[in-house]
């Protein structure tokens, strides 16, 4: 790869470019992004939609009829200049309270011997940190966490299942999240959360955004039933 | 007044434009997938171009009116008849109360949309009345149609026979083929393919595969190459984003499309050709792609939107592909 200068500007098709602050995930790099989404949210300039945070980029739509590429270019390279003094809005704590193990977590053990620790173990270290909500994306309200211990990593399922319930906490890899719907997956599911993380009909729909930081609390099955 | 379903045909889902700020929480846009064929039906029946009506899948279904209404159907010819009567499509068409409407076999392209005068009036979900099926929510219920099923059509003040017969020009009507060309701006990641990659992307033809749906447009052809990786770091998708998986194997975006995604990508799509895209047949069409500047689509889309709102055009926006986009037929 040549090296570049960040943050780069590329178009993505005629109706949308993409500003790029670095190629890995970073929390500073994802900050530079958050920080121009509220810059562009704030300036609500006609003729721009919605603009998506990603690990390291963000997405931002214009409407081809109102600007060209150039002068689309031209404004978002004018918010990129005043978003790097702009503060961004305090990402906030969410809990996520979880019980691990046994029908709700059926892969704590396997995490637990993958990596040479007992459960209980692996659930102290889990609940004992905080996850950057780096973006949402893959499915409504899934959100992409970063900072898990290294030391609780654990590869994938070789055959996903076909079924794993919603709010189930996963780990795959060096990455750490939570199932917002039923769906197939491949994760080691090591617990589950009563919350609803996506709900169509709730506003916002999504429980988690961006900047937001995530720590998970250990509840007991009984708290569950409460919960849910 | 509603639309009952006598029989829901292949895929029949209440589409509109869809739900475009929501991506930031994983939602995908949704929305009719041939967004001209939608808009001019619902210009037809003077609806607003956002107004929700049927997206109509390959075969169509039969629908019985409650009341006198006026419809139109645009997009794919799959064999309009009202009260048994072949109808054509691109024209407002008066229905009677108690008329079924139906269709009797796929002639050409992959969807048709059928607009009521009046908007079909299924509840909103974050704005928006455009069905999202992997997520089960939004249009009527979720779902597809199914039998039984009764759309609330909203009121209108059009008076029904004065605009019945209003036909949308044919040198308007996109090119219908089986074996489109289609327009693509290259990047955001062409720099992760190599020049023989680009170069087989944009010289091969490349069919559609039968696994293809509204998420995306599954294309079989010679491998794409990669200059090394086939993952990045994921980044947001757009509508008619070209991704290439390992496999060398291109699948273009659609309406139902992921929000953010990890394959690298090759080009963009050119919004003026994303109704081409929309009447290709699962396991029947060809696609080629050929390249051209962000400016030339911007302006070839700025056509759609005025060739939308019946401004005459001394060409069309498909017109310099016309030539090959007769090819296949």
């Amino acid at each position: 790869m040549i090296p570049t200068a960040w943050p780069r500007y590329l178009p993505a098709g005629d109706a949308a470019l993409v500003v790029e602050f670095g190629d890995g995930i970073n929390e500073a790099v994802n900050l530079q992004v958050r920080a121009l989404a509220q810059s562009l949210a704030q300036a609500a300039m006609e003729g721009f939609g919605e603009a998506v945070i990603t690990y390291r980029s963000l997405l931002v739509h214009y409407d081809p009829a109102r600007w060209t590429y150039d002068d689309a270019l031209r404004m978002v390279r004018e918010r990129v200049s005043s978003a790097g003094q702009a503060q961004t809005a305090e990402g906030r704590l969410i809990e996520v309270p979880t019980v691990y193990g046994g029908d709700f977590g059926l892969d704590l053990e396997y995490v637990a011997a993958h990596n040479g620790l007992t459960a209980e173990e692996v659930i102290r270290l889990h609940t004992g940190a905080d996850y950057p909500v780096y973006m949402l994306g893959f499915t409504p309200g899934f959100p992409y966490l970063g900072g898990l211990p290294p030391i609780i990593a654990a590869p994938r399922l070789e055959t996903p299942r076909p079924r794993v319930p919603a709010g189930s906490v996963g780990i795959a890899g060096q990455q750490t999240g939570v199932y917002p719907v039923e769906s197939p997956g491949g994760w080691r599911i090591i617990g589950r959360t009563p919350l609803r993380l996506f709900d169509p009909l709730r506003d916002p729909p999504a429980l988690l955004s961006p900047g937001d930081r995530v720590r998970f609390v250990a509840i007991s099955p009984a708290e569950f039933d409460n919960g849910a | 007044m509603a639309l009952e379903v006598m029989s829901p045909g292949l895929l029949t889902t209440v589409q509109d434009l869809g739900r475009p700020g929501y991506q930031r929480f994983g939602v995908p846009v949704a929305g009719a997938m041939d967004r001209y064929a939608f808009q001019a039906a619902n210009s037809l029946v003077c609806n607003p171009p956002g107004a929700a009506a049927l997206e109509i899948t390959m075969a169509g279904p039969q629908l019985r009116a409650t009341e006198d209404c006026l419809i139109a159907v645009a997009g794919a010819d799959l064999g309009l008849r009202v009260n048994g009567a072949r109808m054509p499509l691109w024209m407002s068409v008066f229905v009677r109360r108690g008329y079924d409407i139906s269709f009797d076999g796929r002639r050409g392209g992959c969807r048709a949309y059928l607009a009521v005068a009046g908007g079909i009036e299924v509840p909103r979900v974050m704005g928006s009345r455009a069905t999202y099926l992997r997520g089960g929510f939004g249009g009527h219920g979720g779902r597809a149609l199914a039998e039984g099923d009764a759309l609330p059509v909203g009121a209108t003040n059009v008076y029904l026979f004065g605009q019945a017969g209003k036909e949308w020009p044919d040198s308007l009507r996109p090119p219908c083929s089986d074996a489109p060309t289609v327009e693509v701006i290259l990047g955001p990641q062409d720099d992760h393919f190599t020049e023989e990659g680009i170069s087989t992307f944009l010289s091969e033809e490349y069919s559609v595969d039968g696994l293809s749906d509204r998420m995306g447009c599954r294309l079989r052809g010679t491998r794409i190459q990669h200059r090394s990786s086939a993952d990045i770091v994921s980044d947001g998708i757009v509508l008619g984003a070209v991704q290439v998986p390992a496999d060398g194997q291109p699948i273009v975006m659609m309406a139902d499309r992921q929000t953010t995604g990890g394959y690298p990508k090759i080009a963009v799509v050119a919004s003026a050709d994303i109704p081409l895209l929309a009447q290709c047949m699962p396991g029947g069409s060809r696609v080629r792609f050929r390249e051209t500047t962000v400016e030339a689509a911007q302006m070839r889309y700025r056509k759609m939107l005025c060739a939308l709102k019946g401004i005459p055009q001394s060409d069309s926006p498909w017109s310099t592909a016309r030539g090959e986009n007769n090819r296949g037929n």
